[in-house]
C-alpha cells in the first residue's frame, strides 16, 4: 500500500531497463540477488587476467587462486552465520590454525589420526561454545570477546610449540611412510592431499550452510535473532542458544577446513597469526553482500567474495604486479561492492513496490 | 461517523452478558518503596474489548506485564475462566492463551510476512532436520489473512517493506493465529495515521466479534479507546477508579468523570 516513494518525479526504475513480461521478471530476479555484485566483479577480473596473461588459465594459477579462496571461503562461510546474528567472530582465523595444531599434537602423543581429528574438531566446537557463552552470559560484545580468544589461542599455540618452525602433518606424509599413518591413501586424498579437495570441501560446506540458513527452522531463528533480538525473544525464539550455536558452527567450519588446509600443505607454522585470515574472511562476506548490521547475509555471496579475493591475488601475481598493490585493490573493491549493494537494494525495493 | 462500534452492539450481544474469561482480584505490586498497583480488580468477558486508560505511572503497563507473565504480582489472584493461575514466564501465559502485542516492534523486518506469522511455530518437514514447509506456510498465511480481512500486497513481502499499520495488523494476526483467547495490546494505534488506525480498529473489532477473542488495550488517546472498546477502565494511582461501558456513556461524559475523579483525588492529597 502506501509505501513511501522518494519522489513522484523519479523515473521508474531508471533508464535503460527492459520493460515487459519475461525480461522484466528476469531483471527483478537479477536485482533481488545479493550475490550479483561480487559475481560481476569476479567475472570481470577473470576475463581481464585471462586476456592480459595467457598463463592465467593454467591449472597452476587457478590452483593458486583456489588455494587462497579455500581458507578465506571456509572462514567466511561460518562467519556469515555470526554476522547475520549482528555479531562478529574474530577468532575463527585462529581456530582455522589452532585446530590442525591440536590434531598434530594429539597425533604425536600417539592418538590415532582419526581420533585426533575428531578430538581436535571437538576442541574447535568448544572454542566456539566458550565464545558464545562469554558473549551471551557475561554480556561481552562479540568483537571484544572473540578478539580476546583469538589472542589467547595464538599465545597457547606459541607457548606449547616453543615457536618452532613448521611441523609436519600426518595426512601429507609420503606414501612409503604409510605404515605410520594407515589412513593415508584415499582418506588422505579426501582430507586434503589432492590439490582440489580443499576448495571442493568449502563449496560443499557453503552449499549446506546456505541451505540451512534459507530452508530450515534454525535458519529462520538465526535471521530473526539478528533482525530483531527483542521481537524474536518475545516470540519464544531461544535467542541465547541460537547465538551460541552459531559461534560453535563458525568455529567448527573453520577448524574442519583448517585441518584440510594443513594436510594439503603438509606443514604449519605456529607463528602464523589467524587474524590475517579473519580480516580477508570478513572482507569476503562484505564483498559478497552481507551487511554487518545483522538480519541479512548470503553464504553463497561470501564464498564468491572469497573466490574474488583469490582470483585477484593469483591474477596480480601472474601478470607481474607487486603483491603490495593487492591490498589497495582489495580495499577499492570492498568500497565498490558495498556501494553497489546499497544501490541494488534500493533498486530492488523500488522494483518490488512498483 | 454515525455507526460508532458501541452503537452497533445490541443489548443481547452485550459483552457483559457473556462468560467472564479473566478476573484480576486485589492485585498489588511494588517496586522497592514504590507502590505501583494498590489493589486492582478487573474482569474481562469473552469477546470483549477492554480499554485501559490512565496517566504515565498509573500502573497500566505494570498490570499488563503481570497479565502477560513477565513478572508475578506481590499479592492478589488471577483467575482464568474461574480457575486460579500463576504465570512463571511469558511462555506460561502464552500456553494459557494470553498473547501480548508490543506496538509494531514484534516483527522481524528481514523476514517475509508468512515467516513472521509462523515465527517459532514454523511448519516443518523432514523430521529432525526441520526443513521449512514454505509452501504450506504461504498457503495457510494467505487463507488466514483473508479470513480476518488483513490485506498485504503479498505474503512473500518482507515485513520491513510494509507500512506501520500493516505491520501492526500482522503482529495482531500472529498473536491470534496461535489460538490466543486473550490479547494484550500496548498502544496499538501509536504513531499511526487515520487510515492505518481504521485498519487496526476494524481488525480488532472483527477479531473480538467473529472469533470471540477478548482484548485489553492500553492507549493514551482517549478517543481511540472509545472507538475501539466495549468498556473502558480508568487507572489512577494504582487503582481502577472508573469502569464504564462505552455504549452507556459518551466520550464527553467519560472525560468529565475522569476529570472530576482527578479533582477529588487531588483534593484528598492536598488535605492529607
Amino acid at each position: 500500500m502506501a509505501y513511501p516513494v522518494t519522489s513522484p518525479a523519479e523515473p521508474k526504475a531508471s533508464a535503460g531497463l527492459p520493460s515487459g513480461g519475461l525480461s522484466r521478471y528476469l531483471w527483478r530476479a537479477f536485482v533481488a540477488q545479493r550475490e550479483v555484485t561480487p559475481v560481476i566483479i569476479t567475472v570481470a577480473l577473470f576475463i581481464f587476467f585471462s586476456v592480459d596473461s595467457s598463463n592465467f588459465l593454467t591449472s597452476l594459477s587457478l590452483n593458486a587462486a583456489a588455494g587462497f579462496a579455500g581458507p578465506v571461503g571456509a572462514i567466511a562461510v561460518g562467519e556469515v552465520l555470526v554476522l547475520v546474528l549482528g555479531e562478529i567472530d574474530l577468532s575463527a582465523g585462529q581456530v582455522f590454525l589452532t585446530t590442525p595444531w591440536v590434531m598434530y599434537w594429539l597425533w604425536q602423543l600417539g592418538v590415532p589420526v582419526g581420533w585426533a581429528i575428531i578430538a581436535s574438531l571437538l576442541v574447535a566446537c568448544g572454542i566456539g561454545m566458550i565464545n558464545g557463552l562469554i558473549i551471551v552470559k557475561l554480556n561481552v560484545p562479540s568483537f571484544v570477546a572473540t578478539l580476546a580468544t583469538n589472542f589467547i589461542l595464538f599465545g597457547i599455540v606459541l607457548i606449547e610449540s616453543n615457536d618452532t618452525e613448521a611441523t609436519p602433518i600426518p595426512g601429507s606424509l609420503p606414501p612409503q611412510t604409510s605404515s605410520v599413518v594407515p589412513h593415508v591413501g584415499f582418506f588422505g586424498q579426501v582430507i586434503g592431499v589432492w590439490e582440489w579437495s580443499e576448495i571442493l570441501w568449502v563449496i560443499a560446506l557453503a552449499l549446506i550452510i546456505h541451505y540451512v540458513l534459507r530452508q530450515t527452522r534454525f535458519g529462520v531463528r538465526v535471521i530473526s535473532t539478528g533482525g530483531n533480538l527483542l521481537g524474536a525473544a518475545e516470540a519464544g525464539v531461544p535467542v541465547q542458544r541460537v547465538k551460541i550455536m552459531c559461534f560453535v558452527l563458525c568455529s567448527f567450519l573453520s577448524g574442519a577446513v583448517g585441518i584440510v588446509d594443513a594436510v594439503k600443505y603438509g606443514s604449519m607454522d605456529p607463528g602464523n597469526a589467524g587474524i590475517n585470515y579473519i580480516l580477508y574472511a570478513v572482507g569476503a562476506c562484505v564483498i559478497g553482500g552481507t551487511a554487518l548490521t545483522g538480519g541479512r547475509g548470503t553464504v553463497i555471496g561470501a564464498f564468491i567474495g572469497a573466490v574474488l579475493i583469490g582470483v585477484l591475488e593469483a591474477g596480480l601475481t601472474i601478470i607481474g604486479i607487486s603483491t603490495n598493490d593487492f591490498y589497495v585493490y582489495i580495499g577499492l573493491i570492498m568500497v565498490v561492492a558495498m556501494t553497489m549493494n546499497g544501490w541494488l537494494d534500493r533498486l530492488a525495493a523500488r522494483t518490488r513496490t512498483s | 461517523m454515525s455507526e460508532t462500534p458501541g452503537a452497533t452492539v445490541s443489548l443481547e450481544e452485550s459483552p457483559t452478558s457473556s462468560e467472564v474469561v479473566l478476573e484480576v482480584k486485589d492485585v498489588t505490586k511494588s517496586f522497592g518503596p514504590l507502590s505501583v498497583l494498590r489493589g486492582i480488580d478487573l474482569s474481562l468477558h469473552a469477546g470483549e474489548v477492554l480499554g485501559l486508560v490512565g496517566d504515565n505511572g498509573a500502573g497500566k503497563s505494570t498490570l499488563v506485564k503481570i497479565l502477560s507473565g513477565l513478572f508475578p504480582p506481590d499479592s492478589g489472584r488471577l483467575l482464568l475462566k474461574g480457575r486460579e493461575v500463576r504465570f512463571h514466564s511469558v511462555e506460561d501465559a502464552s500456553a494459557h492463551g494470553i498473547e501480548t502485542v508490543y506496538q509494531d516492534l514484534a516483527l522481524i523486518p528481514q523476514l517475509p510476512v508468512f515467516s513472521n506469522l509462523f515465527l517459532n511455530h514454523e511448519i516443518t518437514k523432514g523430521g529432525p532436520l526441520r526443513l521449512l514447509n514454505k509452501r504450506k506456510m504461504r498457503e495457510l498465511a494467505r487463507g488466514y489473512l483473508d479470513d480476518i480481512n488483513v490485506y498485504v500486497p503479498n505474503v512473500n513481502t518482507e515485513a520491513g517493506q510494509l507500512s506501520g499499520g500493516q505491520r501492526q495488523a500482522i503482529a495482531v494476526a500472529r498473536a491470534t493465529r496461535a489460538n490466543a483467547s486473550i490479547l494484550l495490546l500496548d498502544e496499538p494505534l501509536a504513531a499511526m495515521g487515520a487510515r492505518e488506525s481504521r485498519l487496526i480498529i476494524d481488525l480488532v473489532r472483527n477479531l473480538a466479534k467473529s472469533r470471540n477473542v477478548s482484548m485489553i488495550i492500553i492507549d493514551h488517546n482517549f478517543a481511540h479507546l472509545f472507538e475501539l472498546c466495549d468498556r473502558v477502565n480508568v487507572m489512577q494511582g494504582g487503582r481502577i477508579t472508573i469502569d464504564q461501558l462505552t455504549k452507556d456513556t459518551s466520550l464527553e461524559e467519560l472525560t468529565e468523570l475522569m476529570v472530576s475523579s482527578y479533582r477529588s483525588q487531588l483534593q484528598q492529597a492536598l488535605e492529607s
